[in-house]
């Protein structure tokens, strides 16, 4: 972030209407959107999903996705409109002058060949340099993005390698032909927090050191305010506010660029409880062979919210599987009320199934997509409680009421559905069972900023109405904060400590729960810096 | 190494069905050769000596025992209706089988590296210029080929290139003293017509295949690093899509050896099916037990040998993590 930057005009682009087909009709997703970048500088682009970011991202490149087309509006590139060239001229600039960062790096490299070859091939095409230079270069390039075994790293396959490791090769191969402009799409938004430091710190400090211009696109206001010098915010294809990133930051102009930091100020009270609705003594569990649960102890109160922090692979969501009777566990034993539940699903009663229902992470694929909205609720309805007919309905109506939707849902089928309106229905269908006990697994992470604050609030309303007991999975702290009365983490498969939220998140730490703590993205663009500046001393 | 070993259990499964099947036909070997007026006791004879007296079980694992030993028994046909007698012209099934069997190859060999690469290209081009007049024309074609049985698809070359436009010959009767030109010309139209009736399905799936893969998010990203679409298609899309299209080649290479067993009856080719075909009419046990066995073993090899290019061709089952 360097600040005497020469203000040349790098991208300018006027008035972009693009339009999508889906649905069999045609849907507007930008509707003239301007934006201009000079070279060396960094413009995040941040938003909701549906937002638009990711189509002025790739249009940036005078790309759209199949389905997509640019209605109007012109892109000059260095004096060039990419909206006027053809697929054969645009080939020449892409990969080599403007490159692209994909999301999933997992995803988006090419499974079937080798690193190195993927990282040096477009700037092969340049036939500037010979391979072999490309590949030291190559090497460099992994060097500065601190990749481990820089030097043989290359002649991995993608599956070979971790995802962090991943996003960070991508950026490598984003850099190799030394572009004049990259595109990031969402690269840390896969990653755990802990991951995403090293990878935000490696891209930042490639960017510098070449002096590239970069677009950032992301939903989280946290990582853009580290990477950019100006943000824009996008809302339903249209422009809310741009300003510089420190301006933006401590004085939003727009009432919904305000309502994106809300979720982050949401703070409950802490309660607990020496009344233990749930126990779980020296659990051990595997997969097959592969042990992922080492002598887990967990007590959750009754009426209160246990939150499990920890990144992937830590054994979070697996805990969650081995209470509800998923996968039975090896060893160790689950109180549930006072009495002990068996190991296997179906050795459980039909008293004890319902007493414990789960929420998942994907609403989309945790509903049958050809039941309505009152099969969905109906069912847990009829099936635990025995309830037909006229009753059956009034039930129905009721819960939806209590998850503020109302009796115009009841014919819907999930598809018709927003994605908030869905895991709502997804509540209503945990609640049908009238439960003593919900799993709540990252039921927020697939949401966007204000539909989470929604869910948060509601799912804290509905403990205050019915006194029932959550255990929140995520690996979000903003969440954590929100929500829980107690929190446990957990690393390798392991609970590193449980306790109260206020003595978790205050100091002393324990040296992995200090390493999350401290990865997690803070609104100040100088979290980063200070951050590495500290883990360096 | 496990799928060489159920490769192994499945072609040992087939050899029971084979056998029971066969086993369990009405009428039997002695009856057929003796006739109606038959006494009983000369039918007994020529049973016991068949051995066709003793208990299936006994059979069975007398068979496999020999089968294991390259042995696949002596033809029934062909011997002398007495005892003794010095004409016996019975042949060991090995014999019978082999030349027939290299016609066979030869023809399926040459239909297979006909209508394989001819698929390939075909498939290919038409997932690179999907939806054009010339992919919808290629699918289109391929869908009348595959849904067309191969008698008929035999008789229209006939009609066309034999009766219409006497080009080739409509009996493809080879011998040993054929010379290679000879052999190509003669089975023309038998080649022909194995060749389109398993390419329409294998065109079909190379495109399908390439298309699924198209819509990967590396597609996109090479296309973003601005590869051409040839480059696209044949360097990120084609090594991907190796395990299906390889699938779907052994499954119609199969197809093509079974499918030989009408087309050479049609065209009079002195090949297995022809054989097989000739010797269930005559109740001629080991001769069919043979020809089964091996279109079983065929169908299991192709299968085992697609799976082992899908291992080959895929990263993550080459290298482990």
């Amino acid at each position: 972030m360097t600040l005497n930057k020469s203000k040349q005009l790098l991208l300018e682009m006027k008035n972009i209407h693009i339009d999508g087909f889906s649905d069999e009709r045609w849907h507007k997703i930008l509707k003239g959107v301007d934006l201009t970048l000079h070279r060396g500088e960094i413009l995040g682009l941040i938003g909701e999903s549906g937002a638009g970011k990711s189509t002025m991202g790739k249009a940036a490149m005078g790309y759209t996705q199949p389905g997509c087309k640019i209605i109007k509006g012109e892109i000059n590139f260095n004096g060039i409109d990419l909206a006027k060239l053809t697929e054969f001229e645009k080939r020449k600039i892409w990969g080599t002058k403007i490159s692209y960062v994909a999301q999933s790096a997992a995803a988006s490299f090419n499974p079937a060949h080798r690193l190195m070859d993927q990282t040096i091939s477009a700037a092969n095409r340049l036939k500037i340099n010979p391979t072999d230079v490309l590949k030291k270069d190559a090497v460099q390039l992994y060097e500065s993005l601190q990749l481990p075994d820089a030097e043989n790293i290359g002649d991995r396959y993608p599956h070979q390698v971790s995802g962090g490791q991943l996003q960070r090769i991508m950026t490598a191969m984003a850099m190799s032909p030394r572009p004049e402009l990259i595109i990031f799409d969402e690269p840390t938004t896969a990653l755990d927090v802990t991951t995403q430091v090293e990878v935000l710190s490696a891209m930042r400090s490639i960017v510098d050191k070449f002096n590239t211009a970069a677009i950032y696109i992301t939903h989280d206001l946290a990582v853009v305010a580290q990477m950019a010098d100006r943000i824009k915010v996008l809302r339903y294809g249209e422009e809310v506010e741009e300003a510089e990133t420190r301006d933006m930051l401590s004085n939003p102009k727009e009432e919904y660029t305000k309502s994106l930091w809300s979720v982050r100020s949401l703070i409950k009270p802490e309660e607990t409880n020496e009344d233990y609705m749930l126990s779980i003594k020296n659990i051990d569990a595997a997969y097959g062979s592969s042990k992922v649960l080492h002598n887990v102890s967990i007590d959750i109160p009754k009426g209160k919210t246990v939150a499990i922090v920890g990144e992937s692979g830590s054994g979070k969501s697996t805990t969650a599987r081995v209470i509800t009777g998923l996968l039975p566990q090896l060893k160790g034993e689950i109180i549930f009320d006072g009495k002990k539940l068996s190991p296997k699903l179906e050795q459980r009663s039909k008293e004890e199934l319902r007493r414990i229902q789960i929420i998942f992470q994907m609403p989309d694929t945790a509903m049958n997509p050809r039941q309505t909205v009152d099969e969905i609720i109906g069912r847990p309805i009829e099936f635990y409680q025995g309830i037909k007919g006229k009753e059956r309905e009034a039930k129905v109506i009721e819960l939806l009421k209590m998850i503020e939707l109302d009796e115009t849902f009841l014919d819907r089928l999930p598809s018709e559905l927003s994605g908030g309106q869905k895991q709502r229905i997804c509540i209503a269908r945990a609640l049908a069972a009238n439960p003593d006990l919900i799993i709540c697994d990252e039921v927020t992470s697939a949401l966007d900023q204000i539909v989470q604050e929604g869910i948060l609030k509601l799912l804290q309303k509905l403990q205050k109405e019915l006194g029932v007991t959550y255990i929140f999975i995520t690996h979000d702290i903003a969440t954590v904060k929100a929500i829980s009365d107690e929190i446990v983490v957990m690393y390798q498969g392991e609970v590193v400590e449980q306790g109260l939220k206020s003595k978790i998140l205050n100091p002393p730490y324990p040296d992995y729960t200090e390493l999350l703590l401290s990865s997690v993205p803070e609104m100040d663009p100088d979290w980063l810096t200070n951050l590495l500046n500290k883990r360096s001393s | 190494m496990l799928r060489l070993s159920l490769g192994l259990v499945t072609v040992f499964a087939f050899s029971v069905i084979i056998f029971s099947t066969f086993s369990f036909l009405p009428g039997d070997f002695a009856t057929e050769i003796l006739g109606q007026s038959a006494t009983k006791s000369a039918v007994k004879a020529l049973r016991a000596e068949l051995g066709l007296d003793k208990p299936p079980l006994t059979r069975y694992f007398d068979w496999l025992g020999n089968v294991f030993q390259g042995d696949f028994g002596s033809s029934f046909s062909g011997r002398s209706k007495v005892q003794g007698d010095q004409g016996d012209r019975s042949r060991e099934v090995v014999g019978l089988i082999v030349p027939r069997l290299k016609n066979t190859l030869f023809l399926t060999g040459v239909a297979a590296m006909l209508a394989i690469p001819l698929s390939l290209i075909l498939g290919i081009s038409a997932a690179l210029y999907r939806n054009s007049y010339y992919d919808r024309s290629a699918t289109g074609v391929s869908l009348v080929t595959v849904s067309s049985p191969e008698f008929f698809t035999a008789y229209i070359f006939i009609l066309l290139l034999a009766t219409l436009f006497p080009v080739f010959p409509t009996i493809s009767n080879v011998d040993e003293a054929s010379t290679l030109a000879e052999r190509f010309y003669r089975t023309a139209l038998p080649v022909f017509t194995l060749t389109l009736i398993t390419m329409g399905h294998m065109m079909r799936m190379t495109r399908s295949a390439i298309i699924n893969i198209l819509s990967s998010e590396y597609i996109e990203m090479a296309k973003l690093s601005g590869a051409s679409r040839y480059e696209v298609i044949v360097k990120h899309a084609l090594p991907n899509a190796w395990a299906p299209i390889s699938q779907v080649i052994a499954i119609n290479l199969a197809y093509m050896l079974i499918g030989s067993v009408v087309v050479e009856y049609v065209f009079n080719y002195q090949g297995i099916g022809r054989l097989m075909v000739g010797s269930v009419y005559n109740r001629d046990l080991p001769v069919v037990q043979a020809c089964a066995l091996i279109f079983a073993s065929t169908y299991v090899i192709l299968n085992l040998i697609a799976d082992l290019i899908g291992i080959i061709s895929n990263p993550r089952l080459l290298y482990p993590k």
